[in-house]
């Protein structure tokens, strides 16, 4: 087992021990989510012709719900690590800041998968099956789960209370995700907004992983993918440079 | 032979604290090296910069002639800390834990060691026990054994014994000492100077982020000659002429420092000229923590 390997296992089993809060809870959520939203707007809306409204609204609970997900893992595992101070066991082995980086940014990504899936599974009780196209499937959701696992990395450094961490998620995460187009077509927005929602790259991550489901998108899911992997080079860099540096965990 | 430790002009800076001014030590392989020093002295902020938890202004640290900094990999790879603070992952049980952290030095089958590490420190009946429920004690252990999963040769202490009962305290020096008989090198801070020196070979120790003064434990205790008795008479008042040096205790005993023998004798022969009869005497030899307590007044 090379250190990179035992800090990615021991991420994983982190999350996984404690898995009803972390990959239970979040796919209850977004049934109750799913239960709520087509019962109310399935007979008034067809935000694509010949696609019903839950099933528009699935990708994007799938999507939205791997973007928490993957966001908390490695903000959350930081940040209990700093506050109780056991990420020493971290810094004094020779890990380098590489390994580091992807140890957290694969368990974030795996989680984020796993509760992704999980949501999918149970909404095939509402929705009919659709075959997605896998390929873009798995680019959106391999991406999303990455560029969150790596903002979840700096906020998870950066924070140095639990009350900073909130306001990064509530303030940041979850208003970027609600308001990216989960629940419903940005063609639907005034033209301003339209393109605020186009500023935001996690609207090119939902709208493009719904193209995969549904054959229909609000923008080029080409362009999609290349707003997406621009981001993850990005903030990738950034957290690399951070960690490099040691910034806010050795001093 | 290289050094287990050497650090060469030191320097680092908090906001408004110089925690290291200029700090040189030099440990060879194999010592028992005790690092003393008040609270805010430097002495953690020195660890650290070797175990590469901080980073230093100015000067180098090397672990077995490793730059703690350019070879980070290996330096790490020679040193075991075990932290002052009392950490631990509430996820993991102990032998979790201690599996988790070989692998973080790349070590995949080092259960046979685990097994030992555990039996000698008498976490074998814990080891399925999740960190969380462990006493403070025992949670104390699993941080020495966490230190030595990878069997480094260095091994630094920073402040083992703080808030540890008589038997763990007994029983950790025993295996410290063994290990110190094995071949490994040894650094330890702590506040119990009578621990220090029973321990250590050589000590030194740290003010304001300087280090004012590095011997052997032997020759520092010789730095002091300030002896000290207690005695008991049968009278109210010492003799006139020793009324200034014979302090009197609540007890109603009476101390004196002297540092010559010579003192003591013409005290005990004017006492029998004043037909003053002396009931009970001690003795009390110099020890490490008069050494502390005048070198760190006197600098």
């Amino acid at each position: 087992m090379s250190g990179l390997s035992a800090l990615f296992y021991k991420e994983m089993l982190r999350f996984w021990k404690v898995m009803v809060q972390t990959v239970v809870a979040p796919v209850v959520t977004a049934l109750l989510y799913l239960l709520i939203f087509s019962h109310v707007l399935e007979a008034h809306i067809e935000v694509y012709p010949g696609v019903s409204y839950t099933s528009f609204l699935v990708p994007g609970l799938v999507m939205m719900s791997m973007l928490q997900n993957a966001f908390s893992n490695s903000s959350s595992s930081l940040i209990q690590s700093k506050m109780q101070g056991n990420i020493v066991f971290v810094l004094l082995p020779p890990l380098s800041y590489l390994e580091f980086f992807l140890a957290y940014l694969g368990a974030a990504v795996i989680r984020g998968l796993v509760v992704g899936l999980g949501v999918w599974l149970v909404t095939l009780w509402f929705a009919p099956w659709q075959a997605p196209h896998l390929g873009w499937l798995l680019a959106y959701a391999l991406l999303a789960c990455a560029i969150m696992g790596a903002i979840g990395i700096v906020a998870g450094i950066w924070a140095e209370k639990y009350d900073q961490l909130a306001a990064f998620q509530n303030f940041l995460i979850l208003p970027l995700t609600f308001l990216s187009g989960v629940f419903y077509s940005i063609h639907s927005l005034p033209a301003f907004w339209q393109g605020v929602s186009h500023a935001n790259p996690v609207f090119y991550l939902i709208d493009g992983f719904r193209y995969a489901f549904v054959g229909h998108s609000d923008s080029d899911p080409w362009l999609g993918l290349l707003v997406a992997s621009a981001c993850f080079v990005a903030i990738s860099a950034i957290t690399l440079v951070l960690l490099k540096r040691g910034y806010k965990l050795r001093h | 032979m290289t050094p287990a430790i050497r650090v060469s002009e030191l320097r680092k800076r908090f906001r408004t604290t110089q925690a290291l001014d200029g700090v040189s030590i030099d440990i060879q392989q194999g010592e028992f090296f005790g690092l003393l020093g008040p609270n805010g002295a430097g002495k953690t902020t020195l660890i650290s910069i070797l175990a590469g938890l901080t980073r230093a202004d100015a000067g180098h640290a090397e672990i077995m002639g490793h730059d703690v900094v350019r070879d980070y990999r290996q330096s790490r790879r020679a040193l075991g800390v075990v932290p002052q603070e009392l950490v631990y992952d509430p996820f993991f049980n102990v032998r979790e834990t201690l599996r988790i952290q070989s692998g973080y030095f790349g070590l995949k089958h080092n259960d046979g060691w685990i097994d030992e590490i555990m039996h000698h420190l008498d976490l074998a009946q814990h080891a399925d026990k999740n960190t969380q429920s462990l006493s403070g004690g025992m949670k104390r252990r699993l941080l020495v054994a966490q230190a030595l999963v990878h069997k480094p040769p260095v091994i630094v202490l920073d402040e083992p014994t703080a808030g540890v009962d008589v038997d763990l305290r007994r029983s950790l020096w025993a295996f410290i000492s063994r290990l110190n008989r094995e071949g490994h090198t040894i650094l330890l801070t702590t506040h119990y100077l009578e621990e220090a020196e029973a321990l250590c070979g050589r000590i030194a120790m740290l003010k304001s982020g300087r280090v004012v003064a590095c011997d052997t434990t032997r020759n520092l205790l010789q730095l002091t000659n300030e002896h000290c008795a207690q005695l008991r008479i049968d009278a109210a008042a010492a003799p006139a002429a020793w009324q200034g040096r014979l302090q009197a205790g609540a007890d109603g005993s009476w101390r004196i420092n002297f540092s010559e023998y010579a003192e003591l004798e013409s005290l005990l022969a004017d006492l029998r000229v004043a037909g003053i009869r002396v009931i009970e005497m001690q003795l009390q030899e110099p020890d490490l923590e008069d050494v502390f307590t005048d070198i760190m007044k006197r600098t």
